[in-house]
């Protein structure tokens, strides 16, 4: 809701820090410990880093901007009502049964030795995102 | 072997970009064109060393659990052809140098992704590769960067997006009560967990998710726009393989071995393929651009490929992958006619044309081959997958919905034999006598689907054993 985006920024390294707060209370300091670095803390370094290259808005851009920014959360409480409501008429069942929980497995083992091919699309993944900086931000030679 | 087709890819886009770019042009283009060349090789001749010999090396580094069968053969054929298709038509469409080596390396990683999401057999890593190929796509989109452009893959990117976090928010579900993601393991937890709430909201937020990725109504917003505004080779590969890859056929794959089809599913994916095959008929009549009007015949195509998989019979399925494969050749041959008109003329607009046939007559002949196989006319590959569609649609008792495959299939006939007369037939508009037939790269393009849609249609039965 702010017109800033370095608040914004700042706002959801601020959510990935409580989420992996409660990642970590429910016991997978490992992926807690991934969430803070890398949500909390290097995805916010990029994004700050990005809008520190972009302009200001002009200040009749920024009273725009300013008057306009709850438009878009007007429907959001029509929306929370009707989930309520749809949940109160179909009470879901929450008592489903769950898979038993497994013997603790080492995350090293399970990344470096089970789900190689993740780590395959993870390595893509970075490549394709550097072919994308490459061809859209790059100007040619002159 | 069989991981050969992901990691070989894997290891050329590294070794490839160490040349120098002068070099890289042709050294990109011949082992992309042997790569791709090679895989339909290895689907057509079924090599036993390749299929059934496995690797101890590679095993011992590298561990890929993957399953293939005749559903994977055939996406991986249509993938080697439509791999080799557009790096033709990236030949003749991208003059420029550093343009043509980057998209070919977007199409190195768009092709590792398609492989691997039609092998793997574990729902997160399905998820992984098909986000790999939507992230490729996104930057072919855009490569242009004109306004169009941008637009175009802006609106695929937020709609992507929406169907990624639904994907993954329903693999989140699945894991929570199945405990495990493979493919076989989901199917029984499922089965176990019975009918619940969480059960169907996880069913219903992947199917959702995978409704945008293939472009269906109501989810079809981004589809016309990303495809008429990418650059013709990165069109060719959208329409052609892309939304097969990452939606249809990941929803052919998960409906038939994971979730399982119940009535509800059937009536879902039945509603939703006869609303796509209308709204995308209707649609498509009301076009002026080349592409857009390609665009929405696409939405209406797919929309068979629902209705036969949602009719769920044996023959029904068989119908729906085939004409997958068969949309696949067409379509992919009508987007090489819109990027020979455009190479020559430098407009996709529909009312500036007239006449080409007489100055284009290859791509006039293999417009009218293309129109007429996604028309289901006899006696082309086209014909058959509708008319099997069709009958299985009627054998199974769904009257209505074979009587609106049927009607759309005249609508189908309509708008492409409009398209015939205002683009290639009629008289030859003035200021285009100095047209001429596009370069070798689409002649030849053009003639290789002209002959795979004609010989698969006419040698069907040969083709497709029967039991």
């Amino acid at each position: 809701m702010t017109t800033r985006l370095v608040r914004s920024v700042a706002g959801l390294a601020l959510v990935s820090a409580v989420i992996s707060v409660l990642i970590f209370r429910l016991n997978s300091p490992l992926a807690a410990v991934f969430e803070l670095s890398v949500c909390a803390g290097l995805i916010s370094v990029i994004f700050v880093t990005t809008i520190s290259f972009t302009q200001r808005l002009t200040p009749e851009r920024l009273e725009e901007r300013r008057k306009q920014r709850f438009d878009k959360y007007l429907y959001l409480p029509i929306i929370l009502l009707a989930v309520g409501i749809l949940l109160l008429i179909f009470k879901p069942r929450m008592d489903f049964p769950l898979p038993p929980v497994p013997k603790e497995q080492d995350a090293r083992n399970i990344i470096w030795h089970l789900r190689h091919i993740d780590l395959l699309g993870q390595i893509l993944v970075i490549l394709a995102g550097v072919f994308g900086v490459v061809i859209l931000f790059k100007e040619p030679r002159k | 072997m069989v991981p050969m087709l992901v990691i070989v890819p894997f290891f050329s886009i590294i070794i490839l970009n160490l040349f120098p770019r002068k070099l890289m042009q042709y050294t990109s283009f011949i082992c992309l064109g042997f790569m791709s060349l090679a895989q339909v090789y290895l689907v057509l001749a079924r090599p036993g060393w390749f299929w059934y010999k496995k690797s101890e090396l590679w095993d011992s580094l590298f561990t890929f659990r993957y399953s293939v069968d005749e559903i994977t053969l055939v996406l991986l054929l249509c993938i080697g052809i439509v791999v080799f298709i557009s790096l033709l038509a990236a030949r003749a469409m991208i003059p420029d140098v550093r343009q043509r080596v980057n998209f070919k390396n977007l199409l190195l990683v768009s092709l590792i992704g398609m492989n691997a999401t039609v092998l793997v057999k574990d729902i997160f890593s399905l998820y992984v590769f098909i986000e790999i190929t939507a992230v490729s796509s996104y930057i072919m989109i855009a490569m242009n960067k004109n306004e169009t452009a941008l637009e175009g893959a802006f609106k695929y990117l937020i709609l992507s997006a929406i169907a990624t976090i639904m994907m993954l928010a329903s693999v989140s579900l699945i894991l929570l009560l199945t405990g495990n993601t493979s493919f076989a393991a989901v199917s029984t937890g499922l089965g176990v967990a019975g009918q619940s709430f969480f059960v169907r909201i996880a069913i219903g937020l992947f199917l959702c998710g995978l409704f945008i990725k293939s472009g269906l109504v109501p989810f079809h917003a981004w589809l016309p726009d990303a495809y008429s505004a990418a650059p013709a080779p990165a069109s060719i590969l959208l329409a052609g393989i892309v939304t097969k890859v990452s939606g249809v056929y990941v929803l052919i794959r998960l409906v038939t071995s994971v979730f399982g089809l119940d009535p509800s599913m059937q009536g879902l994916l039945m509603f939703i393929g006869a609303i796509s095959i209308l709204v995308g008929a209707i649609a498509a009549l009301t076009q002026t651009d080349f592409k857009r009007m390609l665009a929405y015949s696409s939405i209406s195509q797919v929309g068979y490929i629902i209705l036969g998989l949602g009719c769920g019979t044996p023959l029904a399925i068989f119908g729906a992958v085939f004409h997958l494969f068969n949309h696949a050749m067409f379509k992919s041959l009508l987007f090489v006619n819109a990027a020979s008109v455009e190479k020559e003329l430098g407009t996709t607009d529909m009312d500036k044309m007239g006449g080409l046939a007489q100055k284009m007559p290859v791509a006039g002949i293999s417009s009218v081959v293309g129109l007429l196989s996604t028309a289901g006319i006899p006696p082309l590959s086209g014909f058959w997958s509708k008319f099997i569609i069709i009958l299985a649609l009627w054998q199974s008792g769904r009257f209505g919905y074979a009587t609106i495959a049927v009607l759309a299939s005249l609508l189908t006939l309509a708008y492409f034999l409009s398209m015939q007369r205002k683009v290639f037939f009629g008289k030859l508009r003035g200021g285009f006598e100095n047209v001429r037939e596009s370069s070798i790269g689409l002649i030849i393009s053009q003639l290789i689907l002209v002959a795979i849609t004609v010989g698969l249609g006419i040698f069907f039965p040969l083709v497709i054993p029967w039991r």
